[in-house]
């Protein structure tokens, strides 16, 4: 589903992606782990297609399409989807009309027509008892005021809406209380299939524990110096990283 | 001819055409306005005060003063511009003379009328005796210009203890069969006490004809009245609007103008809240979405002259292309109004590298026990949270909709008719170029 090939990106001058490699199939789980500044955040963003961030070598392919051209909109439209660390506050605009329009522009791209307001009602309800989110939540502002958890859940909420082909969790353990903490990784198990597939970005194993990765890779120093199974996010755990430096 | 000495010649036709019928008092008032603005003329960017806002460019036309009456227009044709959805009174005018047929006025219980009515009629003599002219600034000379040809707009007279059961709308419209007209309408609005009023104003032209509007309105709030006025400016770019407000309050009234600036050549909003009484309650809000070459200015004045009392002013510039704001935001506490709250807010967002914004936060504090707040910023869209909403499919241009519109938000919540709230949301959704597909 992704590949990425030999990626070098860069921002403001300075080069923080260092050639890496990356296979996602569907169905697959992997986790990418690594100290602060290894350049884990950096990666999703550049999947995600963030301006800032310049792509210098390599490429990154989803299901045959090189991604290098497309706005983030465009991305978002082919099934990406990222979890942000620290999700925007936009006031006067609901969660509810926020993932509407959400969903309406990309099933636009895609020449769809707009989800009927009764299906789109039936799903919101369904996605938001799946999360164990309050229907009050969702004629909030979009996080104006939410607690540092309830962002995360509703970054959780979007992506169950939005269905992804392709969802990057970055740091979405950040943040969360060891209840929430489950919900997330509940909702996220739940919306699992072998026709999808996700990268969790993390610190630590503990998220881990709830959804099984397939796959462990450490990034260190803008490469990744070490693949394995889920036993490698234990080992890390008990022997921090500086042993793969 | 210069504008100036075609308005000298005019004034003295206008003296002789008015007089049979006006009282000596009023006529007193006119012609001691015009010897201050035959003084002292247009404002130049010289004074302080205009700076920012040069009027050559306005000035430079040949403005019929007197316009022709009888400019028939259909209301199927104009009925946007009203809020329709709603049952309303209206004072309408077309080329500032009165139009019967597009106005629902009224004097049951109290009066909705014309103030050319009011000058003439004896039973209004003493609130015109007691109210007209009496804020309006008698130091300025385009409000001098104003007061010496004022003769007609609206006149509102609530009594006391009513509620008017549903919102005043005074529109005036162009109709462009002058190639260039100057309009200068006054109004005067005298509520009550314990009485509540909503006022909806627009000034709208129908071509691409020049017009420029100088409008003066007195509003006075006695005690615990309630005044909620609304001010839409969205009209074409060959109107220019100088809009003077002038709001005296009484003990406990709370007076509210919001003002919408999303179109026109050069707005210019002069608006001045005097509190004479305690625990008054002064609101000022507005919201500006410009671009191409277009000027608003917002010249605000706070006067605090007694104790406990507050004023709240939030002011939101959206300000694209080469467009330019102006905010001038005063704010005086005496020395005798002590436990005032005064809090004012400004915030700008400059879209795209020609604009600018010239913001002036003023403020005169006399008294030492007091709570007062200025905030000033000016910036740019946030990359951070165009990115979030992109990577959620949304593009940027619906994106870039999207934060405009948040950050017009909270002058936007203090609408108090729910389908203006509606329709100036939608007019904001037409200025930013986007169909968000539901009612923000």
């Amino acid at each position: 589903m992704l590949e990425i090939k030999n990626l070098h990106a860069k921002v403001e001058d300075k080069d923080i992606l260092k050639g890496i490699n990356l296979n996602v199939k569907a169905g697959e789980v992997h986790a990418i782990m690594g100290p602060n500044g290894s350049g884990k955040s950096t990666l999703s963003s550049v999947i995600a297609g963030k301006e800032e961030y310049e792509v210098t070598d390599g490429e990154i392919i989803l299901d045959s399409v090189d991604l290098d051209d497309l706005a983030p909109e465009e991305r978002a439209h082919k099934g990406i989807f990222m979890s942000f660390q620290y999700p925007v506050e936009i006031p006067g605009v609901t969660v509810t009309n926020f993932i509407k329009t959400a969903i309406n522009e990309t099933r636009k791209a895609n020449g769809k027509e707009e989800l009927p307001a009764k299906d789109m009602l039936k799903k919101i309800r369904e996605t938001a008892e799946l999360l164990e989110i309050d229907r009050k939540f969702l004629s909030r502002s979009l996080n104006e005021g939410f607690s540092g958890g309830e962002k995360k859940r509703n970054e959780i909420f979007q992506m169950a809406m939005l269905e992804p082909k392709l969802a990057i969790l970055d740091e979405t353990d950040s943040g969360l209380d060891i209840d929430a903490l489950k919900i997330v990784a509940n909702g996220v198990n739940k919306l699992k299939s072998d026709k999808n597939a996700v990268i969790i970005i993390t610190h630590y194993q503990r998220l881990l524990d709830y959804i099984v990765p397939d796959f462990v890779h450490v990034l260190h120093d803008g490469k990744i110096v070490k693949s394995g199974g889920k036993e490698l996010a234990h080992e890390l755990e008990a022997k921090g990283y500086d042993w793969l430096k | 001819m210069e504008l100036k000495e075609k308005l000298i010649t005019s004034f003295l036709a206008f003296e002789n055409r008015v007089s049979a019928d006006t009282e000596a008092k009023i006529q007193d008032i006119r012609s001691k306005a015009f010897t201050h603005f035959e003084e002292n003329g247009f404002p130049t960017k010289k004074n302080e005060e205009w700076k920012y806002t040069p009027l050559k460019s306005i000035l430079k036309y040949d403005y019929n003063i007197f316009p022709k009456a009888d400019t028939a227009i259909e209301f199927a044709t104009v009925k946007r511009y009203f809020l329709h959805e709603i049952d309303s009174y209206k004072i309408v005018f077309i080329d500032g003379i009165y139009s019967s047929f597009l106005s629902e006025t009224t004097h049951d219980g109290f009066d909705i009328c014309l103030l050319s009515a009011a000058l003439k009629k004896p039973k209004y003599k003493m609130v015109i005796d007691h109210y007209f002219n009496t804020i309006a600034k008698k130091d300025d000379s385009i409000t001098s210009l104003n007061t010496a040809f004022s003769k007609e707009g609206a006149y509102i007279q609530i009594p006391k203890n009513t509620i008017v059961p549903k919102p005043i709308q005074i529109i005036h419209f162009s109709t462009g069969s002058e190639a260039e007209i100057l309009l200068q309408p006054r109004n005067l609005i005298v509520v009550g006490e314990n009485s509540h009023v909503q006022i909806v104003e627009r000034h709208q032209s129908l071509t691409n004809n020049v017009v420029l509007t100088n409008s003066v309105t007195e509003i006075f709030a006695n005690k615990r009245a309630i005044v909620d006025y609304y001010k839409i400016q969205n009209d074409r770019k060959t109107a220019s609007l100088i809009d003077n407000t002038y709001i005296k309050q009484s003990h406990q009234s709370v007076a509210s103008v919001n003002t919408f600036s999303f179109g026109g050549n050069l707005t210019r909003n002069n608006l001045e809240f005097y509190q004479e009484g305690e625990h008054i309650t002064s609101n000022l809000n507005g919201i500006t979405i410009i671009g191409d070459k277009q000027l608003v200015d917002n010249h605000t004045l706070v006067l605090h002259k007694y104790p406990n009392c507050e004023s709240h002013e939030l002011y939101k510039g959206i300000f694209a292309d080469k467009s330019t704001g102006v905010f001038n935001g005063k704010v005086i506490v005496e020395q005798e109004a002590q436990k005032t709250n005064a809090f004012q807010q400004n915030n700008n967002i400059l879209i795209d590298d020609g604009a600018t914004i010239n913001a002036k936060p003023q403020l005169e504090i006399f008294a030492d026990d007091v709570k007062c707040s200025h905030g000033c910023t000016i910036g740019q869209l946030d990359n951070e949270a165009l990115f979030y909403m992109r990577s959620r499919g949304i593009p940027e241009k619906e994106a870039k909709a999207l934060l405009l519109y948040a950050f017009a938000n909270d002058a936007l919540q203090k609408i108090k008719i729910p389908e203006l709230k509606t329709r100036i949301t939608k007019l904001i959704a037409e200025k930013l170029g986007v169909d968000l597909g539901f009612d923000l």
